[in-house]
C-alpha cells in the first residue's frame, strides 16, 4: 500500500481502533504526540455493552449516558468514526475461525476483523498508512498473547502496518517504526494483566476520567448472555439471528417453561418499555387487575402454554400473593383474550426454565 | 442554541432516527451527513434520550455546526450544518 510516500511533508495518517476504554486511548495518544494525524474508528456490533443498556433500564438512566468512544475522541481532540457492522459481524459470531473464549467470545476472529476493517475503511476520503490498537500482551487470554499478535497482524492483511503503542517493545519493530514514521523510543513495554502501567501513564497525559467497564465491553463475553444465544440457537434448530434477537436477549428475565416457547418478562418499567415496541412480533401479556410485567412469548405457545405463560407473569407482578390475577393476552393480530389465572408459586418455577442461569 | 455567526437556516433534509438506540442514531446521523455538501442543514428527530450527548459530541469532532436541538413530543430534534 503505497499512500503518501509521495506527500514526504504531509504526516502520517493512523487510524485507531477506540473501544471508549483506556488502553486504546492511550495507545492513541502516544502516536498523536509523535505527530501522527490520528483519526478514531469505533464498531458497533450490537453486542456492545455500552449505549442501548443505558437506554432501556430505568436505573440506568441517572448514569452518565456518554459514548466513551465519543467522549475519548473528544478528550484527544480526534475524528472518531463509528461504523455499523451489525451484519457483516454474523459471520464472525457464527463461524470464528479460532473458536471462542470462555463463552461465546469469538475475541481473535474479532480482532482480526475489527484491524482488517479499520485499515480498509472505505467511507473515509483517504486511506491510512497504518492501524493502532491498544493490545498488551498477556492482558486478554484469547486474543492479546504473544502467539495471537503476529496471527492479528497477518490474518488482518495489516502485517507491519499494525502498531500497538503500549506493547510495542515485546514486539519485532513495525513499519511505522523502521520507516521513522513513529519514534519506537518513545512506545512501551507493557505485559501482562497489571493496570499500574497504563494508570500511571494515564496520569501522565492528565487523564483522570476514563472508562473502565469491569466485565469488558461485549455482551458476548458475557455468561448469562451466551447462554441466552445458546439456547436461541437451539431452540431454533439453527445458528441464526437478528439485530431484533440480539436485543432482546439483553433485557427481561428469559424464562422457557418447554422447548417450543420462551417468555420475556420485563423487569422494571424501562425494561417494559422496550418490549412493548415488539407487541406486533409476539403474543404479548399484560397484567390488568395489577401492576405487572409486560410479557412477551416468543415460540408456538398452545393455549395451555398461554395459561402458564399468564400465571408465570402473575408471578412477577404486584398480585403475586392474591389468589387470581387478570391477565390479558394479545395477539400480533390485534385480537385480545383475559385470563384469570393463580400465580404461579415459587416453588412451581422450575430453576432450569431460566435461561441462561 | 442559535446561530450566531449567519442566520439559521432550513434544513433540507430530514432523518428520522425515532426508536433507534444509540449508537445508532449517530451512526444514521453520520452516514446521511457524508451524503451532504459542506453547508447543507440536516435535520435528525430521535427518541433516544442518548443522543443528547452523542449527537453535540459527535459534532464536535468532526467540525459540523449544531444549530438547534430541542425536545418535542415526536423527540428530541436537531439541526445540523455539515462543515
Amino acid at each position: 500500500m503505497e499512500m503518501h510516500d509521495k506527500k514526504a511533508n504531509l504526516p502520517r495518517r493512523a487510524a485507531a481502533l477506540i473501544s471508549g476504554g483506556l488502553d486504546s486511548m492511550l495507545a492513541a495518544k502516544v502516536v498523536l504526540d509523535q505527530g501522527v494525524d490520528v483519526e478514531g474508528v469505533n464498531f458497533f456490533t450490537g453486542f456492545c455493552v455500552e449505549g442501548h443498556t443505558h437506554a432501556i433500564r430505568k436505573k440506568d438512566r441517572s448514569r452518565q449516558k456518554r459514548n466513551n468512544a465519543l467522549w475519548v475522541a473528544e478528550q484527544l481532540g480526534i475524528k472518531l468514526h463509528i461504523v455499523d457492522v451489525i451484519d457483516e459481524y454474523k459471520d464472525i459470531v457464527l463461524n470464528p475461525k479460532h473458536g471462542y473464549g470462555a463463552n461465546l467470545n469469538p475475541c481473535l476472529d474479532c480482532k482480526i476483523f475489527m484491524v482488517n476493517k479499520a485499515l480498509t475503511q472505505d467511507v473515509l476520503d483517504r486511506g491510512f498508512d497504518f492501524v493502532i490498537t491498544g493490545e498488551v500482551i498477556g492482558q486478554r487470554p484469547k486474543s492479546q498473547r504473544a502467539d495471537t499478535m503476529p496471527v492479528i497482524a497477518r490474518e488482518s492483511g495489516a502485517g507491519d502496518r499494525l502498531l500497538r503503542p503500549l506493547c510495542a517493545l515485546n514486539l519485532p519493530p513495525t513499519l511505522p517504526e523502521r520507516e521513522g514514521w513513529v519514534d519506537r523510543d518513545k512506545l512501551f513495554g507493557f505485559h501482562g494483566r497489571d493496570r499500574k502501567p497504563q494508570m500511571a501513564l494515564a496520569e501522565s497525559f492528565g487523564f483522570s476520567d476514563y472508562a473502565q467497564p469491569a466485565g469488558g465491553c461485549c455482551f458476548l463475553t458475557d455468561e448469562r448472555y451466551a447462554g441466552k444465544l445458546a439456547d436461541l440457537w437451539q431452540s431454533r434448530g439453527v445458528r441464526d439471528y437478528d439485530f431484533d434477537d440480539i436485543m432482546l436477549l439483553k433485557v427481561g428475565r428469559h424464562i422457557r417453561p418447554a422447548p417450543h416457547y420462551k417468555l420475556i418478562v420485563g423487569r422494571e418499567e424501562g425494561e417494559n418499555n422496550f418490549l412493548s415496541g415488539y407487541r406486533w412480533r409476539f403474543v404479548y401479556l399484560d397484567t390488568v387487575s395489577h401492576t405487572g410485567p409486560l410479557t412477551l412469548v416468543d415460540g408456538e405457545p398452545t393455549d395451555a402454554d398461554l395459561v402458564l405463560a399468564a400465571r408465570i407473569a402473575a408471578r412477577y407482578s404486584q398480585g403475586r400473593s392474591a389468589s387470581e390475577v387478570s391477565v390479558n393476552v394479545h395477539h400480533p393480530s390485534g385480537a385480545r383474550r383475559e385470563l384469570r389465572v393463580a400465580p404461579l408459586l415459587p416453588t412451581e418455577l422450575e430453576p432450569a426454565w431460566h435461561v441462561g442461569g | 442554541m442559535s446561530g450566531a455567526r449567519n442566520p439559521p437556516r432550513a434544513p433540507g433534509t430530514r432523518l428520522d432516527a425515532r426508536g433507534l438506540l444509540c449508537p445508532l442514531p449517530v451512526i444514521r446521523t453520520q452516514d446521511k451527513i457524508r451524503t451532504l455538501k459542506s453547508g447543507e442543514v440536516l435535520e435528525v428527530v430521535a427518541t433516544d434520550p442518548g443522543v443528547l450527548h452523542d449527537i453535540p459530541a459527535w459534532c464536535r469532532v468532526h467540525g459540523h455546526r449544531l444549530l438547534m436541538s430541542e425536545q418535542r413530543n415526536d423527540g428530541f430534534r436537531f439541526h445540523i450544518e455539515v462543515a
